[in-house]
């Protein structure tokens, strides 16, 4: 009999449900879930939450092409901490995931990872937005997700192409980085009261909503399978709420960043708050959140994105946009959503793993499935009442781009599994 | 109030009106000349300075700020009033001159208002006489308005306590004081109410 | 006691009219024989310009220099900031050399701001991409201040031009509203600034209705530089609905006024004759720039700073 681990004292919460009971996990997957379980090895779960892996859509990993702000490996680990046991790394590296070496090498790398790193693939050539990616081939290689993230793919008939043609891979998923080049070049910040005031130039909210519209005809037209990345305006909520209601198929996303933090952040100039889609308005941080509670948005993701000191270190409209984020995107969500009471735990956990895991088809490989007996043990243990401060200093990532330094978070990850096998344990990664 | 200061979350700036060094704890201990002590002062300084000078012609009385400038029309209508002759007058702001710039808080009190002083003799005129520092930023500022023919200083008080090698031709009233002391001198047309000059010092009880 | 000058929001209605009246005690030191104090002597102002701009760099200089200060200048181009070198290299190498006040001037809104988060100088915000430009509004207010007296109060200002791009415009508009004063932004709306609903002035794409309404036209330079075509559809339609001909001039009340930031486009925001009229205090401007920077310099620098 191989060495088993058991979970104990938690609550354990998925698509399912919620019950007291233990988890015991043996050859990486659940052998057990019950109360009174014993095992060779004993983690501490009392007051915590057993849930299903949380699941990452959107994170740059940076490698290959800048590796000194961050890594497969350190990535991976940051993601861990957070409570992730899958992420899907976003295609603009350099070179950029649009070929099967660059896609097979993230894949080798991911391999010896403490998280499962998914790889995307581009859906046109060099993100250039011009011809489409050799998407059957990065397909054949698993990647389910296809975006020029980072870019938009402006013009409509590269769009229609490229949803139609990825009906033809089963679960392809053409998810848009919607932001129309031609009205938001040049801008650094949300177009509005304050980007008037500081004198930076604006990405105004309709280069958002423009796309999202335009999208949303172009998947009717063509039957393709659209997923929105980052959605951040009040306008492209409604409209993806709207187009649910007549019984689309269509996903969003929206990130942790976008449901707590105003463009009024950047009063200061200070870059740590400057991303591309920009900081919005109350009034969309509340259609966010609105949209996460009612199920418009299916999904929080990250869009976790390292920069190093020198780089972010620099007068706001010169430095790189992007923010660090899987670190604190579980704690954002119990701190900011769940304790307020707009989110029920269950809805949250939802939305971080095993609503997201439907999208990128990982509910197959394990991922977001039912805490049962069979299924890969990728699991994450939370204490929602673990209060703690968020210091740059002491995240894994090799970047220290967040713009929650000195933040007060209640809710942390004690312990993360990955196959069975505990990658981070009382709050430390293991490897 | 504009739009702008009810946005604003609250001016810092020192007040402009000169406020006693003590935070208020001081009391006052004596009342050393009254109005009348005072006139007599003005008219004899006014006398000394004519008698020294050989009469008012080619003077210019230069009024330190922030009292200076209101003992010299004092002076200049004493002298006026028995030599039936107008006196010149000015009044210089020292604070751009003063040695403890970057040490504590400076702040100019008063446009620096000063006639052509080559080759005239200027009476520089304060209230009171200390350490010196205030003649002394005084005369560098002078020197940078011209070449006087002489420079002469005129004050009402010299309490003591030199820390330059600074000396008044002309004192209204010589007082002797402890260096934590502070000598007062309300003048009606500065500080209203009577004139007067006064010691003031710690209370009592905080005597060492 | 101010540590920057980054902002007009940083300085209260009071701070502005207490830096108005000792600009003025600054312009008789600088109508003096010897036009010098040595207020700051053994101070260092460095100036740090990324943008090129001889006219506002020399007037700075030329403030410190009068306040006995010494001064260094490191412009773009020249060997001093060596391309590549990024930003906060650059101000840390200043920084070492031993600096009380760095005047910066950059392309970037809010370089000022993270340069004042990576030394201890204090950082003079010499004009920072469409942000702000706070001595240019406080040398306007000055000038003003000096033709008509202290009172802004019901001054009804026409700011025409570029407003949306403009620095000049930012602090302008933050300066006048604060002393009382009541603004217009004229222009294109494509000139004017996004969220304009949200700025405590009126706006007007007719500049022939807003001229009799007026004391003050405040011109600004249209940017021939910065494809300005992008905006509007040439500088001469700009000028045939924008610009200040002497034939819009004579629509002024007889006593209004007429101002620029400099450098002036004669004959498009412009024309020459209207700019050398006798409603332009123009030249006045340029002339209050030095002691206006002296009152800030000194202000900083020398009325009081952490006890030694």
């Amino acid at each position: 009999m191989s060495e088993s681990l058991v979970i104990k004292g938690g609550r354990v919460v998925d698509a399912t449900g919620e019950r007291v009971a233990d988890v015991l996990v043996r050859d990486g997957v659940i052998a057990e879930v019950a109360e009174g379980l014993d095992g060779n090895r004993v983690l501490d779960g009392s007051g915590c939450v057993v849930a299903p892996g949380l699941v990452d859509l959107h994170a740059h990993l940076r490698e290959p092409g800048d590796e000194e702000a961050e890594t497969i490996e350190t990535g991976a680990r940051a993601a861990a901490l957070g409570g992730f046991t899958a992420v899907v790394a976003m295609p603009n590296t350099d070179p950029p995931l649009d070929d099967a070496a660059v896609v097979g090498s993230v894949l080798a790398k991911g391999a010896r990872a403490v998280c499962d790193v998914v790889s995307s693939g581009c859906i046109t050539r060099g993100r250039a937005g011009a011809e489409l990616a050799p998407m059957g081939e990065l397909h054949s290689l698993g990647v389910r997700i296809f975006t020029d993230d980072g870019a938009c793919v402006t013009e409509a008939g590269v769009m229609r192409r490229a949803l139609e043609y990825a009906r033809s891979l089963p679960g392809a998923v053409i998810a848009q980085h919607a932001e129309d080049a031609s009205l938001a070049a040049g801008g650094h910040m949300h177009e509005g009261e304050w980007s008037s005031r500081l004198g930076i130039p604006g990405r105004p909210a309709a280069a958002e909503s423009a796309i999202v519209a335009r999208d949303l005809l172009l998947a009717e037209l063509t039957g393709g399978r659209l997923h929105f990345l980052h959605l951040s305006t009040a306008a492209a909520v409604d409209m993806v709420r709207e187009a649910k209601a007549r019984g689309m198929r269509v996903t969003a996303e929206a990130t942790p960043h976008h449901f707590t933090l105003t463009d009024a952040a950047c009063a200061g100039f200070d870059p740590a708050y400057k991303v591309h889609p920009p900081l919005r308005s109350d009034v969309d941080v509340e259609a966010i959140r609105a949209g996460l509670a009612d199920g418009t948005i299916d999904a929080i993701a990250t869009d976790h994105a390292p920069h190093t000191p020198e780089a972010k270190e620099r007068p706001f409209e010169e430095a790189p946009p992007g923010m660090l984020g899987l670190e604190t995107a579980a704690a954002l969500t119990l701190t900011e959503l769940v304790e307020p009471g707009l989110l029920t735990l269950a809805e949250a956990l939802a939305v971080l793993s095993w609503r997201p895991a439907a999208i990128a088809g990982l509910d197959a490989r394990g991922h977001g499935g039912p805490v049962e007996p069979g299924r890969p043990a990728n699991l994450c243990v939370i204490d929602p009442a673990r209060a703690w401060e968020v210091d740059p200093g002491r995240l894994a990532s090799r970047a220290r781009n967040t713009p929650y330094a000195g933040r007060k978070l209640t809710g942390r990850v004690r312990h993360t599994l990955l196959r069975g096998e505990p990658v981070v344990l009382d709050g430390e990664a293991l490897r | 109030m504009t739009a702008h200061d009810a946005a604003y979350p609250g001016g810092t700036q020192p007040s402009r009106t000169s406020t006693t060094p003590d935070g208020g704890r001081f009391v006052l201990r004596t009342r050393v000349f009254d109005a009348d002590d005072l006139r007599r002062a003005h008219t004899r300084i006014a006398h000394e300075i004519v008698e020294r000078n050989h009469g008012a012609t080619d003077l210019v009385l230069v009024g330190l700020y922030t009292r200076g400038p209101a003992v010299a029309r004092r002076l200049a209508s004493a002298i006026e009033s028995f030599e039936s002759v107008a006196v010149a007058l000015g009044a210089l702001d020292v604070a751009f001159y003063r040695d403890d710039i970057g040490l504590r808080p400076v702040q100019p009190l008063g446009p620096t208002e000063v006639p052509d002083v080559t080759g005239r003799v200027v009476v520089l005129v304060d209230d009171v006489l200390f350490t010196g520092r205030t003649a002394r930023a005084a005369l560098d500022a002078l020197t940078e308005l011209g070449r006087p023919r002489s420079v002469q200083l005129a004050v009402l008080v010299d309490r003591g306590h030199r820390q330059i090698p600074i000396r008044a031709d002309f004192v209204g009233k010589n007082l002797p004081t402890k260096e934590t002391e502070d000598v007062r001198v309300r003048l009606a047309e500065v500080d209203g109410g009577e004139d007067g000059i006064e010691i003031w010092g710690p209370p009592a009880t905080e005597d060492a | 006691m101010m540590q920057h000058l980054l902002s007009i929001d940083d300085l209260s209605r009071a701070d502005i009219e207490q830096l108005l009246e000792l600009s003025e005690l600054f312009v008789e030191v600088t109508q003096r024989d010897i036009p010098k104090v040595p207020a700051l002597r053994g101070k260092t102002v460095v100036s740090l310009f990324y943008e090129d701009s001889t006219r506002t760099r020399l007037s700075f200089e030329t403030a410190a220099k009068r306040l006995s200060a010494d001064t260094m200048t490191f412009t773009v181009g020249s060997s001093s900031v060596r391309k590549g070198e990024s930003l906060r290299d650059t101000v840390q190498t200043i920084e070492a050399m031993g600096v009380d006040a760095v005047v910066v001037r950059h392309s970037a809104a809010g370089a000022p701001h993270r340069i004042a988060t990576w030394i201890d100088a204090a950082i003079v915000n010499a004009g920072d991409g469409a942000h702000e430009h706070p001595t240019q509004a406080l040398l306007d207010l000055l000038t003003l201040r000096r033709h008509r007296g202290p009172s802004f109060d019901g001054l009804h200002v026409a700011i025409v031009g570029d407003v949306r791009r403009s620095r000049v415009a930012r602090s302008g508009v933050k300066a006048l509203v604060a002393m009382g004063a009541r603004v217009t932004l004229v222009g294109p709306p494509t000139l004017l600034p996004e969220a304009l609903e949200t700025w405590p002035v009126e706006a007007n794409d007719d500049l022939d209705a807003v001229l009799p309404e007026v004391d003050v036209v405040y011109l600004l330079r249209i940017q021939r530089e910065r494809g300005a075509g992008a905006l509007f559809p040439s500088l001469r339609e700009y000028t045939t609905r924008y610009g200040l001909t002497a034939a819009r001039a004579t629509r002024l009340r007889p006593d209004a006024l007429i101002m620029h930031p400099g450098p002036m486009n004669r004959g498009v925001e412009i024309a020459a004759e209207v700019a050398d009229g006798p409603a332009s205090i123009i030249t006045q401007q340029v002339a209050n720039g030095v002691a206006v920077r002296m009152a800030v310099l000194w202000s900083l620098l020398g009325s009081g700073g952490p006890v030694v």
